[in-house]
Formats: C-alpha cells, structure tokens, sequence
C-alpha cells in the first residue's frame, strides 16, 4: 500500500499557526503530568495538609503597563512566566531564564530588575512595565526609535530586555559616556553581537534630552 | 521548580518564628542566587519566608561607624554619596559584582549568603560534598580553573563568589544576626568559613538566624583604596582573582594597609602578613611585589587553576599601586 499523501505545506502552515498555542497548552499538560504524583503520594499517605499546601495558590494585585490584574498564582511563578504565560504578554524574552543574559529585564516601580529571578508572589502591588507598555499608542518610544534608526539589534530576541535596560541606564544616570554605557548595560547579552550599535541607540537618546 | 509556602513577614521576630516551624523553610529577599538554586533543584525548601516587608532597608552613619540594612539593596549602598566618600572601597567592590539590573534587587545579607558558584555543585548529576554531604568533589581531578588555591580540603576547593564580601572583611565589618536563640553578633571575618569537612556550611550563622545588619567602623581608607577584579569579560563575570585594598598613606609612607582577596578560597581572604609588612614602608612598587609574594605562602594549585598562583601576587602588585597612585 502506498504511503498515505500529506500536504505537508498545508502541515506547516497549521504547525506555525498554532504553534504558539500548541506551546502554550504542552506547558500545561507538562504542569499536569508533574502534578499528579506529589498529589497520588500524598493521599496515599492521607496527607490532608500536603495536598492543600501543593494547590496553594496565592493572590496577587498587580499592575502591568497600567492595567490592574487580580490573580492567583502558585508560589513558584516567575514575573517573567506570570507576564508571558497568564498575561500573555510575550515581549519580554525568556533567554537563559536563569539570570544570566538580561533578555527578561523590566521595569517594577520604575527599576530595571530580572523578571525570571522575581517570584511573581512577592511582587504584590507593584507596577511592571514591560516592552508592551512603552508605546503610546502607534508613536514608538524614542529608545524604541533610536534601536530601528541604528541598527541595535540582528535577530531581535535580547532587543526587548536591551531597550528597558537601555531606558533604565540613561534615567540612573549611568549614561555619561560610551563606556559607561557598556559597563551598566553588561546584563545584557547580544549573541548577534550590536553592542556598538546599542550603546549608538542609547547616547542618541540620552544626547537627544526627551523625556523617558 | 518544586512547589512551596510563601510566607510574607512582618517582623524580624515573626520572620525568626515562621522560618523555626519547618525545618527546609528558608529566607527570600531579592532572590537573585536562591531562586536560580532552586529552579536546578539544587535546593528545594518547603516554605519560603519573605523578608522584604522588614524595616531592615536604611543606610545609617552614627558616630564613628556606618550601619547597613541587611535589606539595603546592592545598588542602594553602591550609589549612596556618603558610602562612595567614607567608604569607597565598598562602593568600588558592589559596583563591580554581578549587572545592574541584579544589584538592584540583591541586598546585603542576601550577598553573604551567596552560594559557591561552582559548577559542580550547581550540576545535580555531579557530585558534591557542598550540595550533598559524603557525595565526592567532582572539582577536585575535574574541571577547576576557577576554584581555591588557598583554606580547601579534601571535601571541597569552591570558593566564595561575592564582591560586596571582600571589601567587608578588609573594613573589619561586623555582622548583626537575629535567631531562635536572640541577637549576637559575628566578626565579619569569622562569618564565612573554610570547607573542612564540612563545605555545607558556607559560614557560621546558627539554624534560622536572620542577619539583620552589617556596621562599619569609620576609618582612614577614603583616598587610597582600589578593587581590582580579573575576570574573563570585562563586565559581568565572576573573579577568577580579585583584590580589595586600602592604605592609609601620609608623606609617601604607608601608615596602615588592609588588603583582602577574592576568588582564592572558600571565603574573602584577608592578607594579614602583607599588611603587616606594609606598616611603615615607603611606597614603591618594589615593596609591593614583596608584600604580594608574602601573601603567597601556603598557596596550591589543583591543576586547572595553577595560574591564579601567578595571576594571584600579579594582582595584588597591580591593584596596590593603583591604590597608591590615586
């Protein structure tokens, strides 16, 4: 019998379609498969108390671009996963997602921080700031401008982490030179490698004096 | 990452209690180091006890001494004015750790308390005495280009990773804590300890103590200080060696030194001998050289690590007469 025909453009198609979903829901069933066994072992042992303790979830009053959310979220919950898996803000990046390559900086009252070393939990009423909240409206923020105009950036993926690390630097005061520049924006790693054309964006920024 | 408790507390005496009741329950603060050991399940608490709420933030100058806030934040004491005038060399090593997006949410405390970045120790699969007693070094006869060349044993040669630390032992710091048991402070320089054979005890803090501030004495090293760290990058890494120093010079002769280094041992390595040496000498580049090979003595290379035995009294020359110049 011959092999059954696939329309494979038909197949990629779907594939990138729903990639993000698919993504998204796998995320779940991994959350599932994980789950059940802690829960399995502590009925088996008739740990009432575990079981409780292992679906806590914790209320969180939030702010993020503006917009207040009340959630409730599980004690392990990144700010970097709240913002991209519950919100669905995906702008902020998740690179090395341990604190090492800067792509998941935001802004938590008004400090650049890492979202993937913040627990969601312990950001109770704080206003997040991601790359979502920058623009008003379609007129780009001037740091999001000066990226395009330079060239800061290749593949684009540390792009949201450098343009709020890049804000933050210029507002701390750490923007006074070239070299200032790259030593308070070492959190933030480019493999493709647009460091001079970052530190061009964020003098042209810092030069050009409008408000951040 | 393992699920757990979050606990918010109110209280450094609530925080003290909350933590007494599970015996895996540990401090959070900025989180920096603990939630990065945690999503390698390197450590896996039941409960965490928040501590950000404590009234443990301020920057305090009283007669003859500075007091900071274990919650202080690195960038907080890195940029304070008066910090950077009557305690450069403090200033000088904060800004010189980590990036700052992490110093500006990693605090003081949290930063003592920094684990061995050891790559074995942060590798579940490895083994490692540190993280799991009686399991081998896999450090030792194994990769170790960044590890001890001085106070390691048998049972483990990771070193101690903070900055903020080396400058604090050379400052002669004090540690305040907070426990089950009450308050008692520790000498800043008996607050880490060296591996023995027990390396899962980075430092001498009793079960469920909260540190809740550290206390400068005021002193002379306001000029003449440097830090100087040797990294693979130019930013953003950790030493392989650095050098904390700070003199006290009047009309070219030195009145006191304190000297201090990172990236050598399992906790900042104070240079007792050379600043020894250094009282009363003139300043020169000679007398410096001196004082670093003094500092060498007793050091070892486990292979991997053989040029930080060149690398280490190199640094020490360099950042004294840095320190000099200035």
């Amino acid at each position: 019998m011959a092999p059954k025909k696939t329309n494979i453009k038909k197949v990629i198609e779907d594939d990138t379609k729903s990639r993000r979903d698919f993504i998204k829901k796998s995320g779940l069933f991994t959350a599932l498969a994980f789950a059940p066994p802690s829960l399995v072992m502590a009925s088996e042992k008739k740990w009432d108390e575990k079981i409780a303790e292992y679906l806590e979830t914790v209320p969180l009053s939030i702010e993020v671009n503006g917009t207040k959310h009340n959630l409730n979220v599980e004690p392990r919950t990144t700010l970097l996963d709240l913002l991209r898996e519950n919100l669905q803000l995906t702008g902020t990046k998740k690179g090395c997602d341990h604190g090492q390559c800067g792509a998941c900086t935001v802004h938590v009252n008004g400090t650049r921080i890492l979202s993937c070393l913040s627990l969601a939990s312990m950001q109770q009423n704080a206003q997040v700031t991601t790359i979502e909240g920058l623009s008003k409206g379609k007129k780009l923020h001037p740091m999001q401008e000066a990226f395009i105009k330079n060239d800061g950036f290749q593949c684009g993926y540390c792009t949201p982490g450098q343009i709020m690390s890049g804000i933050a630097c210029i507002k701390e005061g750490h923007a006074n030179s070239r070299e200032e520049i790259r030593e308070y924006m070492s959190g933030n790693i480019c493999r493709c490698g647009a460091y001079h054309n970052i530190v061009d964006a964020i003098t042209e920024v810092k030069e050009g004096g409008k408000p951040l | 990452m393992k699920n757990f408790q979050i606990i918010r507390a109110l209280s450094s005496g609530s925080a003290v209690t909350n933590i007494s009741k599970e015996p895996s329950a540990m401090f959070i603060a900025g989180g920096t180091n603990l939630v990065d050991l945690m999503k390698k399940n390197v450590v896996a608490p039941e409960k965490l006890v928040d501590i950000t709420a404590l009234d443990l933030k301020k920057i305090e100058f009283g007669t003859g001494k500075v007091s900071i806030g274990a919650l202080a934040k690195n960038s907080q004491v890195a940029e304070d004015k008066s910090i950077k005038e009557k305690y450069p060399l403090l200033a000088l090593a904060l800004a010189a750790g980590a990036s700052q997006q992490i110093r500006h949410m990693a605090t003081v405390g949290g930063n003592m308390l920094q684990r061995a970045r050891c790559s074995y120790f942060y590798n579940t699969d490895m083994p490692c005495n540190k993280r799991t007693p009686k399991s081998g070094c896999g450090a030792i006869g194994g990769s170790n280009r960044m590890h001890a060349i001085f106070g390691a044993s048998d049972s483990c040669i990771a070193v101690h990773p903070s900055d903020m630390c080396i400058a604090l032992a050379a400052l002669d710091a004090t540690v305040f804590v907070e426990g089950p048991k009450g308050k008692r402070q520790i000498k800043f320089t008996d607050f880490h300890r060296l591996p023995g054979n027990t390396p899962e005890k980075d430092n001498t803090l009793e079960n469920k103590e909260l540190i809740t501030s550290i206390e400068i004495p005021e002193n002379n090293f306001t000029k003449n200080v440097h830090y100087l760290k040797v990294r693979d990058r130019s930013s953003y890494a950790f030493a392989l060696v650095s050098v904390a120093v700070g003199l006290d010079i009047k009309n070219n002769v030195i009145n006191e030194a304190r000297l201090a280094m990172g990236g050598v041992a399992h906790k900042p390595w104070r240079l007792t001998e050379a600043e020894e040496f250094l009282k009363g000498k003139t300043v020169s580049e000679e007398t410096f050289r001196q004082a670093a090979n003094l500092s060498m003595k007793g050091a070892k290379s486990y292979g991997d690590n053989a040029f930080k035995l060149t690398l280490g009294p190199n640094a020490i020359t360099e950042a004294l007469t840095i320190a000099a110049s200035k």
